[in-house]
């Protein structure tokens, strides 16, 4: 009833990745970046996502590699910690407790010891003031530290990261907040701030956007909202300080990067045009052009071999220094508004909505990755302020996730207004949609509402318009079209009293449709299309209609503009129960009776979760976000959540996200769960000193099987725990550096008389698999009981697909994990099929 | 305060000649300029940059390089010869030929002792520096093709020469190239034309700087005869050059009107190597910047577009005054305009013409006033006019050259008449300033030696009637004059600040105003109380009472309160006095923005008061108007005066020359691309 602290709201995948500047390690395989609570390290070769470092439990705001373990990196967080990961396992060596929001996190390679963090300005009242402050690390051991030893640096700084850099050698930190830099020389302890003035005759805006140091001169480039770069050169001089102009860019230079050698200089802004600059040789430069968006940062690898550019549309886009595009990283592409509703994909699980203009996109959540954008508009987009763009508006995918409906619309003026509704079809073989019908001017007006009927043999698809009706559209076969197949046409056009038509709703089984007109509420037999019966709760217009599911299926559900949640049973037609809630929101859960209905309530939203059946919320909690949410959905789970007390169980078998004001996805997750990730990734962590690879398992599988059999007890097994790990042949081929190592024959040798010995093992072994065929069995049953046929088909391809992709990945989830010892088995039988022969 | 009737002049069809060269004089701080049709100006950069003198052209003669030895300024032109001046009678001196064809640069070494020239035929002269004259002494080795730029190395024993697709390092010992460094035609289009080395700076570390048609700016080492850095600083032509003194920064200019600064700055702070950066840009022209000088704690650049641009280097300045503000001057401190008061006609001053014009009446309220061109008079001979001067009664007109000057018979009836006075005293050969008395009886002419001839002029002829020789000896030449209504008093001001008083009556001197620090830009003597008001270059206003010889009580007050700040930062100097008829205690004063009239009877404005004013006293009652008034009415209707008079029938003559006027006469700019264009 009450919000436990057992759900809390977080932050999941699709959170921006282009939110602060990604880094690229050392040896240029990982690139780090920030995505929402967590970092995650993808590799730069192949755009797969690595590890995810969790841990911190609001927005990370800055990432800097250590300068003394380059296999480590230390991130900040809002939440006043600053952790230090080990990023190559994916483990959190220490916790820095600092105490305030940090905003940024800078390190320099000639101050051990200490980061740089940007803290809110304490003992002032006005909030928009920030410092930066050097940070010292305590030394003491153990996972959490209180770091207190905090010493000011700069003050007044701007919070954006890209806006404090740190120059050659650490020797002075750059620091531009509005019209004023300001450099501070860690030796002399001196600062010296540079003011610009707001704009000239000439109309030159010259507030700073990002600093950036060069890395062996002593020279600052500076980048401006008109798009000017300016390079500060002699700044330790009062007066005598001078800076040269370059002016490329038409608007303001979002992000400026030096190149580690500092031969060039990489700037990017809005044109999507990533500019190399020569230093020292004037205006001479380069570009890299059409990235598809606006950049927002820029960084180089340290070794200066690939370039990276994070992009406005949530994309990375990693370029090797010959420029050729080798990686791009794809989130969720967010705009400034969403027009469309989240849709989940039946057949990808993916969330549906709008990408890139004109575009849908289909984003898998549990991967964190967009599958692919569906180019809904086909028109090339042009980009120009002021310019009417063809957007899609409303989208719909039946049950099936065979049809796919979307509505475009462009209006240059209230006059003239274009709508093309396109019908859409999934095509088997391709294994995407194809277009398959456009209507142009389905409505005379906008389209307010769409939806496919659940009936799977003859799938309806409804929309009402602004022009007062609602129209059915069927597949229908045209015997005159020759070869083209079926399309869509309209079967009936239905009004009310002229009424205008704002929300649509079909019943779980298809058999009816409710449309709420105004204030009423029609709901309609899609078979005769015949008019059953009607419902009112004046005052206030229809916002949103569900039909109740499965147990509830008899109660009609809607929310009018006038603060009402009404439930109406339509086996009596009556108004079984209603509430005064302002209910922005109503969303149907597909997989259970639950509805989760979002309601504001002075400038946050509240989430009640209830079964139309029951007079009491099973969930609520206030304020789960500030301002209003956009959008929700409940998105169905790959396996049923186990462990769910009382108050968590409408969240076991498909996940709430919801989009906020800011466009942030959010979710909300159990305690229960957060911990087994926990505890997954501590217990990979533990024996993880070798890489997860086949080869590796196919060794170190009898370790493995030895420590899950070692709980349920016996005695025998105990008794050969040795074998394989303290084979000495084994141990010395997996921990001997490579260029040390023997030549390969000689290994081979070493490495079959190892396995000679573990011959015992295997009939051991059988017995194990056994027992875990058993387990494995079980838990399949579970699932397919769970989650219904749909899934069950899922979980059959999914091994098939899942063997072939044994990533090196040591977070493992649990149906990796059975992968992972299926394949055991199969190659351990075939080894030992070798062997015996 | 008054209405005035205002004949707005536009037909004066002034234009300025285009910048060539410059020279800047560290230790008297004056910049002399060449202007392509020959005028050398030389300006006073300690006095407000106030254009001290100005040393009429010539056709014959061109000027292309200028220098200074010392206090001696030397030029050199593409007839060949090398010319020296003489400063005080602002005439050349002496012209050598150099016998090398056309001369393209003159460069005189660190020691003053040797002037090189190159010449068109690819020879570098040299010629010693006497106390007198200058002599030749030998030629270096001789090229092919034609020296464009010199530049001698600090020692004196090295000399830089810029010529076409090369710069070469001459030993002057010897006389032999030590270096041959080749230039790079630039762009692949341009391969087939030659790169001109337009300037070359030899540095004492043996660093050479060329910039060239190509657009590059290039540093050498000339130890070595080797390239160290190139800068691609524009798509056409690199003009000038100018090294600052201490060789840590120079500026080139491009034709497209753009100048560069790059400084030599150290890679690391504190660090010993360091490398010429490219730093600041600036766009003071519309057309190409021929001539550069860096002075320190400015930028004076000068082109086509005829604009003197002295640009502040605000890293080098301390504390920010008059002198360390963008200025820029357009037109000549001196007024090419005089106004035959009570004939209503105006005489304009060109280079090798005069014109007179007769105003007219304009048709209606704010009309621009239309005038008749009585007469064109063309000047035969190569030298410039000098100065110029018509008679208040219209009937006189006289104008000096360097070599002569002359004097004419206007007769007004329906059309104008002219003729040469035939006999002119032999005193009378040339003259630095002319001026008639009021009742056009007499013609003063100020000549060499700061002396003032007084001719009397009547129908029948012109007679020498005085010659007034300043007490203290001045050699300056007489650059204002001004002559009492009564034609009792005569004052002449020199350039070295002096300012006699003559009586006219007496023909003997009268007394001497105390002599002020700055050079006085204008002048006049009040038509009924007889006192001298003068103004000069930094601003200030003396009023000097001629019959009791000490300052006013107003002048004194005046330089007790002192003026008010905004006035003493006008750009522009003070080029002309009138006095009201109506009111004696009005006066008016003119520089190229405004005009303004003073009332002595009211209150000074001090630095906590508005000085721009009008607006606010229009929207004040009678009262409180009187108790905000000052005595500054400023007046910037009129924008780009060129003179403003009183006639006699006290109407204003306004005389305009809008600076856009002038732009369209230049030849097109450099065609540049301008973004979204």
């Amino acid at each position: 009833m009450v919000a436990s602290a057992e759900v809390r709201v977080a932050r999941c995948g699709g959170s921006r990745i282009n939110f602060i500047e990604p880094i690229i390690t050392l040896d240029s395989r990982f690139l780090l970046c920030a995505s929402g609570d967590a970092v995650h390290v993808y590799s730069t070769s192949t755009e797969e996502r690595v590890h995810v470092l969790q841990g911190h439990v609001d927005l990370v705001t800055g990432l800097r590699l250590n300068s003394s373990n380059h296999l480590q990196v230390y991130s900040c967080s809002l939440d006043g910690t600053v952790k230090l990961w080990d990023f190559t396992d994916g483990i959190l060596i220490k916790t820095y407790i600092v105490g305030h929001k940090i905003f940024s996190l800078y390190v320099s390679k000639f101050h051990e010891g200490t980061v740089f963090i940007i803290l809110p300005m304490e003992s002032s009242a006005n909030t928009e003031a920030f410092q930066l402050v050097a940070l010292h690390l305590p030394k003491t051991t153990g996972p959490e530290v209180e770091a207190r030893d905090i010493l000011s640096v700069l003050r007044d700084v701007s919070p954006i990261p890209k806006a404090t850099s740190f120059g050659r050698g650490g020797e002075f930190v750059a620091s531009a907040s509005g019209l004023q830099l300001s450099v501070y020389f860690f030796r002399k302890q001196k600062t010296y701030r540079f003011s610009l003035k707001a704009n000239d005759k000439k109309g030159a805006r010259n507030r700073f956007t990002c600093v950036a140091s060069h890395p062996n001169d002593d020279c600052i480039a500076t980048g401006h909202e008109d798009g000017k770069i300016r390079l500060w050169r002699n700044f330790s001089q009062k007066k005598e300080y001078t800076y040269s102009t370059e002016h490329w860019h038409h608007s303001a230079v979002n992000a400026l990067h030096f190149t580690p050698e500092g031969t060039e200089l990489l700037s990017g802004g809005v044109e999507s045009v990533l500019v190399l600059w020569r230093y020292g040789a004037g205006s001479k430069k380069d570009f890299v052009p059409r990235l598809g968006s606006a950049i927002e940062h820029i960084s180089v690898s340290p070794d200066g071999s690939l370039y990276c550019t994070s992009h406005k549309d949530n994309k990375i886009v990693v370029m090797k220094s010959s420029r050729d595009i080798s990686a791009i990283i794809q989130g969720l592409v967010k705009g400034e508004t969403i027009r469309t509703d989240l849709l989940i994909d039946p057949r990808t699980k993916a969330l549906v909505c709008n990408g890139k203009p004109g575009h849908l996109q289909f984003f898998s959540l549990r991967h964190d990755k967009q599958l692919y954008n569906l180019d809904i508009v086909q028109q090339e987009y042009i980009h120009e302020a002021g310019l009417h763009q063809c957007e899609v508006t409303k989208a719909a995918i039946d049950a099936q996730g065979s049809w796919l409906a979307t509505v475009e619309e462009r209006q240059e003026n209230p006059e003239e207004l274009d709508i093309i509704l396109k019908l859409w079809a999934y095509d088997e073989s391709t294994q995407s949609f194809h277009l398959n019908t456009s209507i142009s001017m389905a409505h005379e007006g906008q389209i307010s509402a769409m939806c496919f009927s659940g009936d799977a043999e003859a799938t309806m698809l409804v929309t009402t318009g602004r022009d007062g009706h609602f129209k059915a559209w069927l597949l229908a076969d045209h015997p005159d079209a020759q070869g083209e197949g079926a399309s869509w046409s309209c079967d009936y056009v239905g009004s009310y009293h002229r009424r205008e038509p704002t929300r649509c709703c079909f019943s779980a089984d298809g058999s009816l449709l409710a449309v709420g007109f105004g204030e009423v509420v029609t709901v309609w037999s899609p078979s005769t299309w015949e008019l059953l019966v009607t419902f009112s709760q004046p005052p206030g217009d229809i916002r949103d209609l569900c039909f109740g599911r499965l147990s509830c299926s008899k109660y009609l559900l809607g929310t009018t503009t006038k603060n009402l949640l009404c439930c109406w049973n339509l086996l009596t037609c009556s108004l079984e129960w209603s509430s005064t809630v302002d209910v922005i929101l109503l969303q149907p859960d597909p997989l259970s009776e639950n509805m989760a209905a979002f309601s504001r309530a002075s400038g946050s939203t509240d989430l009640f979760v209830f079964k139309p059946s029951e007079p009491r919320p099973l969930f609520s909690q206030k304020a789960v976000c500030s301002g209003t949410v956009r959008r929700a959905v409940f998105a169905p789970r790959e396996e049923v959540l186990e462990g769910c007390d009382e108050s968590t169980q409408w969240l076991s078998c498909s996940r709430l996200y919801f989009l906020t004001e800011h466009m942030e996805l959010m979710t909300f997750s159990t305690k229960s769960e957060e911990d087994q990730i926990i505890a997954s990734s501590k217990q990979l962590v533990i024996d993880d000193s070798v890489a997860v690879t086949p080869f590796y398992l196919l060794l170190g599988k009898h370790r493995k099987s030895q420590r899950e059999t070692q709980d349920s007890v016996s005695s025998h097994t105990a008794a050969r725990i040795q074998l394989p790990q303290g084979s000495p042949a084994i141990r010395e081929l997996l921990h001997t550096p490579a260029h040390v190592l023997p030549s390969a024959s000689f290994l081979c040798n070493m490495f079959v008389n190892s396995l000679l010995i573990s011959k015992s093992g295997v009939r051991e072994d059988g017995r194990c698999r056994e027992e875990e065929m058993g387990s494995e069995e079980e838990e399949e049953a579970e699932e397919q009981e769970s989650e219904g046929e749909m899934e069950a088909s899922v979980s059959a391809q999914g091994p098939a697909v899942q063997g072939f992709q044994t990533e090196p990945t040591p977070q493992l989830s649990k149906a990796q994990e059975r992968e992972l010892r299926k394949l055991q088995k199969a190659d351990f039988s075939w080894l030992s099929s070798l062997l015996d022969s | 305060m008054g209405e005035f009737k205002v004949h707005r002049v536009r037909f004066f069809g002034y234009m300025p000649s285009g910048i060539r060269c410059m020279s800047f004089n560290e230790r008297a701080e004056r910049l002399a300029l060449g202007r392509l049709d020959g005028t050398l100006e030389i300006f006073n950069f300690k006095d407000s940059f106030y254009q001290e003198k100005v040393i009429p052209g010539n056709d014959s003669r061109s000027v292309e390089a200028v220098c200074w030895v010392a206090e001696r300024l030397f030029t050199a032109g593409l007839n060949g010869e090398i010319t020296e001046y003489d400063l005080e009678n602002l005439c050349p001196k002496y012209s050598l030929d150099a016998f090398g064809g056309p001369i393209w640069t003159v460069a005189c070494n660190a020691q003053g002792t040797h002037l090189a020239v190159g010449c068109e035929d690819g020879s570098i002269k040299l010629f010693e520096i006497l106390p007198e004259k200058i002599r030749f002494e030998r030629n270096l080795d001789r090229q092919k093709g034609r020296v464009l730029s010199l530049s001698w190395h600090e020692s004196g024993t090295r000399i830089a020469a810029g010529m076409l697709d090369m710069i070469r390092i001459f030993d002057v010992q010897s006389g032999h190239a030590t270096h041959r460094m080749l230039v790079d035609r630039g762009v692949s289009g341009m391969r087939n034309h030659e790169c001109v080395v337009w300037c070359v700076a030899f540095l004492s570390d043996l660093t050479v700087i060329s910039t060239d048609s190509s657009g590059k700016v290039q540093v050498w080492n000339a130890a070595m005869g080797i390239l160290s850095s190139t800068h691609l600083v524009s798509k056409s032509d690199v003009l000038s050059l100018a090294v600052s003194k201490d060789e840590s920064s120079f500026v080139v200019g491009t034709s497209e009107g753009t100048v560069v600064q790059f400084q030599f700055l150290a890679n690391i702070l504190g660090g010993d190597e360091k490398a010429w950066v490219r730093t600041k840009t600036f766009k003071p022209h519309t057309h190409d910047v021929r001539a550069l000088a860096e002075i320190g704690t400015a930028v004076v650049s000068g082109g086509l577009d005829t604009q003197l641009v002295v640009r502040p280097l605000l890293d080098k300045v301390d504390i920010m005054s008059y002198d360390n503000v963008l200025h820029k001057i357009h037109f000549p401190h001196r007024s090419l305009v005089s106004c035959a008061q009570k004939a209503g006609m105006l005489l304009f001053q060109f280079p090798a013409q005069l014109e007179v014009w007769r105003l007219g009446e304009s048709e209606g309220r704010g009309e621009f006033c239309l005038g008749t061109r009585e007469k064109w008079i063309p000047f035969q001979g190569e030298d410039h006019i000098s100065c110029s001067a018509i008679s208040p009664c219209g009937g006189w007109l006289a104008y000096s050259t360097v070599s002569s000057l002359r004097v004419y018979r206007l007769q007004c009836d329906e059309h104008v008449s002219i003729s040469k006075v035939p006999k002119l005293p032999k005193v009378l050969r040339s003259a630095h300033q002319l001026s008639f008395s009021d009742d056009s009886s007499k013609l003063f002419a100020a000549s060499t030696h700061s002396m003032v001839h007084v001719i009397s002029l009547s129908q029948s002829e012109c007679k020498h009637l005085h010659t007034f020789k300043p007490k203290s000896g001045s050699t300056e030449p007489v650059h204002l004059l001004a002559a009492s209504k009564d034609g009792k008093w005569l004052a002449a001001a020199n350039r070295g600040c002096e300012i006699h008083i003559y009586n006219l009556h007496k023909l003997k001197p009268h007394c001497t105003v105390p002599i002020y620090g700055s050079c006085p830009t204008a002048m006049g003597i009040h038509p009924t109380s007889n006192n001298l008001l003068m103004v000069h270059a930094d601003r200030q206003i003396f009023e000097y009472s001629i019959v009791e010889k000490q300052y006013t009580d107003w002048s004194r007050r005046v330089q007790r309160e002192g003026l008010h700040k905004l006035w003493l930062e006008r750009d522009t100097p003070v080029t002309h006095v009138t006095f009201n008829p109506r009111n004696a205690a009005q006066f008016m004063l003119h520089d190229t923005y405004m005009f303004c009239i003073i009332d002595q009877s009211l209150p000074l404005p001090d630095n906590k008061c508005q000085f721009y004013n009008q607006i606010t006293l229009k929207s004040l009652s009678e009262q409180e108007r009187l108790s905000h008034a000052h005595a500054f009415k400023m007046c910037t209707k009129y924008q780009h005066l060129l003179f403003l008079g009183l006639l006699d029938d006290e109407s204003l003559v306004v005389v305009q020359r809008p600076l856009t006027d002038i732009a369209s006469q230049l030849p097109a700019p450099v065609r540049l691309k301008k973004f979204a264009t």
